[in-house]
C-alpha cells in the first residue's frame, strides 16, 4: 500500500504510515486530488526527524468517508518539485513547510511567508518587510489597510491595487496574531492547559476547536465517549453555529447601512449566547467541552429552557428575514457582489461555507461524521452563485437547519451515563487526526506521540487557512467600497490562521 | 413602513435599564470567594492551568485566572465563583482575591490620574487594539455597544483612528508581530491618554504567558489605568469598569 486508510478520529501507529520516495509521494498525492473534487488535502505538514524532515500528507475522500495518509522523508536542501505546480490547492501548505523548515519547492508560484512564526527557519524575515505583489503603473494606485482596522476586530494587513474605484488585486498579509499555539501544545504538559489552549485558538470557534482537540485526545488515549458526551458536543456546535451566523447577518446589515437588520439580528444573538452561559457559565462556551467527561451534562430542564429560547428566537428571526430578503436596497448590494467561481474555489481548496456558496459540497458533518452527526444524517446547504447573497443565504438556511437539529435532539435527551475514566497517557508512537465542521468550515487537528506517549507534534488547521484566498479573489473587479461587505460575508479568523 | 414598525414593536424593550444592578443569567463565573476551610492546598495550587492560585494564604489572581472553574469543581468547599461581574480595578494587586475575602473589587478613585477625571470624565473615545487576542474579548467589546448593553449612552465610544481617541484598549497577550503596530497606535494617540487592558490574556498573557512568540515590553513602559479581567471579559464588567474609572470620585 502506498497510503494508509483511516476514518475520522482514528488512532494508528506512526510506523504504519507508509514512507515513500518523494517522486512516488508527489505522484500519489497530486494524483489523488487532481480531477477529483470529492478529495482534498486536509493537512500537509513537516516534522523534524534529526537533520531531515518527514512530510505527512492527509487526503480526505468525501465519498468513501476515508482519510488517506502517506509520508516521505526529505533533506532540508533537497530539490523537490512543488505539488502546487500540478495541483494549486497545495500552495499554502508548501509555503508553510518552506517557512518552518526552509525546504524549497521548485515550480511553486511564490514561496511567500505565511505567518512569521517565532520558530521560523529564516529569522531574517520580518513581518514589516512582507513582499507584496506590485504592479508598476502610472494609473493604478495602492491602498493599504491595517494591521489595525477601524472597528473592533483582529489585525491583518490588506493591500489593494486599484484602478480608480475598482479593485484589480488584493493581497492579504497575516501573521500579526501569532502566539505560538502549536509549540505550546507540546510545552504545556497538563491536559487542562492543553484544553484551555484549544479554547483559545479562536475565541469565536471555542466549541469547534475544543471538540476537535477533545476527540483527538480521547482517540489517542483509547477512550470512547458515551452517548451523552457526543450529544452535548453536537448541541454546543450547532448553538455556536446559530449564534455566530446570527451575528454575521447583523454585521452584513451594518455594512450595507441597514440599521434595522443590524439591530435586530444583533440583539437576537444575545439569547443564544446567554443560553450558552446558562448551560456552561460562559457566553462563548469556554469551559463547556472537556476531554473524557461531560463537564456540564445536558438535562431535561436545560432542554425545556432551550426550547423556550428557540420559541422566542424563531418568530423574530423569520420576521426580520422576511423583510431583509425582500428589500431591494439590500438585495442590490448582495447579488453578484464578491463572486468566486466553482473552479477557483476548487483550485484553492476552499472549505466550509466558502466552498458551499458555489456548488462545492464540503461539509465534514456529512462526509466524515463524528459525535452525534451520523444519527442526524446531515444534508449540507449548498448555493450556486458564489456571491455575498449566497453566503448570506447559507447563514439563514443553516440557522434554520441547526434549529431543526436541536429540536430533534432535545426531544430525546439521553440519560447521563457515568463514563469510564480517561487514561492520562496517550498511546505511544501513534498518530491521530480529527476533523470537525465548525461554523466556518473544516477544522483539522493532528497529533503524534513519541515512544513514551508524550506529545511530539500538534498541528492545527482552521478553515480560514484556505479561505482567506477566496476573499482575495472575491473582491477582484468589485468596487473598493464593497470590500467591507465581502469581508464580513466570509468572516474569517485571523488568530485561527496565525495560531 | 408599517412592516418596519411591526418589527420594531416585536422586539420589545431590549436595553438593560440599569447596567450597574443587572443580573446575569445562569451560572456565571464572576468574582471568586475562597473560604477558610481546610483543604489539600498543594493539590489546589496544582490544578490551576495558569498558576493563578497561590498558597499561604490561598489566593486567586484574577489577572491570570482563565475562569475555567476547575478549582471550584474540585474543591467546592474551598472555592466558589459568584455572580459578581464588577471585577475591574485600576490597582493590579486588587485582582488578587485572598481566602476569607468577600468584598467587591473596586476602582480606587484616589489613584486615578487627575486628568482622567477632569478631561475624560464625561466623554470617552477609545481606540481598540487587538494584539493577538483570540477574538473573544473583541467580541464582548463589540457586544458592549449593541442595543442591549448600549455603552454609548454613557458617552463611551470606540473610534476608528487613534488620532480621535482618548486612550487605547488592548486585548490579547501582545504578540511579537503586533508589538510595533501597538506602539505606533499608542504614539498616535493625543495626550492625556489612558491604557486599558481587557481580558486575562492582555493582563498576564493568560495561557500564552511565557510563549516566545510574545513581546509584552510595551506594558513595562506605560502606566495601566484599568484592568478588566475575564476570559473573555463580560460586557457588564467592561462597562462598569470604564464607568467607575471615569465617574467615581473620592469619598463617594
Amino acid at each position: 500500500m502506498r497510503y494508509i486508510v483511516i476514518s475520522n478520529n482514528q488512532t494508528i501507529p506512526v510506523a504504519e504510515i507508509p514512507v515513500l520516495a518523494y517522486g512516488d509521494f508527489f505522484e500519489l498525492n497530486t494524483g489523488l486530488v487532481a480531477g477529483h473534487p470529492e478529495r482534498h488535502c486536509v493537512n500537509y505538514f513537516g516534522y523534524p526527524v534529526g537533520e531531515k524532515i518527514k512530510l505527512f500528507c492527509c487526503i480526505a475522500d468525501d465519498n468513501t468517508h476515508q482519510i488517506l495518509i502517506s509520508s516521505c522523508l526529505v533533506g532540508r536542501s533537497d530539490e523537490l518539485a512543488a505539488f502546487s505546480g500540478k495541483v494549486l490547492s497545495f500552495e499554502k501548505f508548501e509555503r508553510e513547510i518552506h517557512e518552518n523548515f526552509g525546504i524549497t519547492f521548485s515550480g511553486h508560484p511564490w514561496l511567500k511567508p505565511v505567518r512569521y512564526p517565532c520558530n521560523r527557519a529564516d529569522q531574517s524575515q520580518e513581518i514589516a518587510n512582507y513582499p507584496f505583489w506590485k504592479i508598476d503603473s502610472e494609473e493604478l494606485h495602492e491602498v493599504g489597510v491595517g494591521p489595525i482596522h477601524a472597528g473592533i476586530i483582529e489585525p491583518g494587513h490588506f493591500r489593494f491595487i486599484c484602478n480608480g474605484e475598482q479593485i484589480l488585486h488584493l493581497e492579504i498579509q497575516l501573521g500579526f496574531q501569532h502566539r505560538g499555539v502549536e509549540p505550546l501544545f507540546l510545552e504545556k504538559k497538563k491536559l487542562l492547559q492543553r484544553t484551555i489552549l484549544a479554547e483559545s485558538i479562536a475565541g469565536d470557534t471555542v466549541v469547534g476547536h475544543t471538540v476537535a482537540f477533545a476527540q483527538l485526545w480521547e482517540s489517542l488515549c483509547g477512550f470512547k465517549p458515551v452517548e451523552d458526551i457526543d450529544f452535548a458536543r453536537t448541541l454546543a456546535l450547532e448553538l455556536e453555529r446559530i449564534a455566530i451566523h446570527t451575528g454575521d447577518l447583523s454585521a452584513v446589515c451594518t455594512d450595507i447601512a441597514y440599521q434595522l437588520g443590524s439591530a435586530v439580528f444583533g440583539r437576537l444573538r444575545t439569547p443564544i449566547i446567554n443560553y450558552m452561559q446558562e448551560w456552561g457559565g460562559n457566553r462563548l462556551g469556554k469551559g463547556l467541552v472537556r476531554p473524557g467527561r461531560n463537564q456540564f451534562p445536558f438535562t431535561r430542564t436545560l432542554a425545556d429552557r432551550l426550547r423556550e429560547v428557540l420559541d422566542l428566537y424563531e418568530p423574530d428571526f423569520e420576521e426580520m428575514n422576511h423583510k431583509l430578503f425582500r428589500l431591494p436596497s439590500a438585495l442590490s448590494r448582495f447579488e453578484r457582489t464578491g463572486t468566486v467561481s466553482y473552479e477557483d474555489l476548487l483550485s484553492i481548496g476552499a472549505v466550509g461555507m466558502a466552498a458551499r456558496m458555489n456548488n462545492l459540497n464540503r461539509d465534514i458533518r456529512a462526509s466524515h461524521p463524528y459525535a452525534f452527526y451520523p444519527a442526524l444524517k446531515h444534508e449540507p446547504v449548498v448555493k450556486h452563485h458564489g456571491d455575498v447573497y449566497s453566503r448570506v443565504q447559507i447563514r439563514k438556511e443553516e440557522i434554520r437547519q441547526s434549529i431543526g437539529y436541536i429540536r430533534e435532539m432535545i426531544g430525546h435527551v439521553p440519560a447521563i451515563a457515568g463514563s469510564g475514566k480517561l487514561n492520562e497517557e496517550p498511546r505511544p508512537d501513534s498518530f491521530t487526526l480529527s476533523l470537525v465542521e465548525g461554523w466556518r468550515g473544516e477544522i483539522c487537528h493532528c497529533a503524534m506521540t513519541g515512544p513514551t506517549g508524550e506529545l511530539v507534534l500538534y498541528k492545527v488547521k482552521d478553515p480560514s487557512f484556505h479561505n482567506w484566498l477566496a476573499l482575495a479573489l472575491a473582491v477582484r473587479n468589485n468596487e473598493i467600497s464593497d470590500f467591507p461587505i465581502c469581508n464580513k460575508s466570509f468572516n474569517l479568523s485571523y488568530c485561527g490562521h496565525d495560531l | 413602513m408599517f412592516e418596519n414598525l411591526k418589527i420594531l414593536f416585536h422586539q420589545g424593550k431590549q436595553f438593560i435599564p440599569n447596567v450597574t444592578t443587572a443580573k446575569v443569567p445562569g451560572i456565571f463565573r464572576g468574582r471568586p470567594v475562597i473560604s477558610r476551610a481546610e483543604t489539600d492546598v498543594e493539590a489546589l495550587v496544582e490544578i490551576c492551568p495558569v498558576d493563578a492560585i497561590s498558597a499561604a494564604p490561598v489566593s486567586i489572581d484574577l489577572g491570570k485566572c482563565t475562569f475555567c472553574g476547575e478549582c471550584a469543581r474540585a474543591f467546592p468547599e474551598k472555592i466558589s465563583f459568584t455572580q459578581d461581574y464588577k471585577i475591574s480595578t485600576n490597582i493590579r494587586e486588587r485582582l488578587v482575591v485572598q481566602e476569607g475575602d468577600d468584598r467587591p473589587i473596586e476602582v480606587d478613585p484616589a489613584k486615578v490620574r487627575e486628568e482622567i477625571h477632569r478631561i475624560l470624565g464625561r466623554s470617552l473615545k477609545l481606540r481598540q487594539v487587538s494584539a493577538a487576542g483570540d477574538n473573544s474579548c473583541e467580541w464582548e467589546l463589540n457586544a458592549a455597544n449593541n442595543v442591549q448593553f448600549d455603552m454609548s449612552r454613557f458617552g463611551i465610544d470606540f473610534v476608528a483612528s487613534p488620532r480621535h481617541a482618548d486612550g487605547i484598549v488592548i486585548t490579547g497577550p501582545i504578540s511579537r508581530n503586533m508589538a510595533e503596530p501597538l506602539q505606533l497606535c499608542y504614539d498616535a494617540t493625543p495626550d492625556p491618554k489612558m491604557v486599558v487592558l481587557v481580558g486575562t490574556d492582555a493582563i498576564s498573557g493568560g495561557i500564552f504567558a511565557g510563549s516566545p512568540a510574545l513581546d509584552r515590553s510595551f506594558l513595562d513602559k506605560y502606566p495601566i489605568d484599568l484592568y478588566i479581567p475575564g476570559n473573555p471579559a463580560h460586557p457588564l464588567t467592561i462597562i462598569n469598569g470604564l464607568l467607575d474609572l471615569t465617574r467615581k470620585r473620592k469619598g463617594k
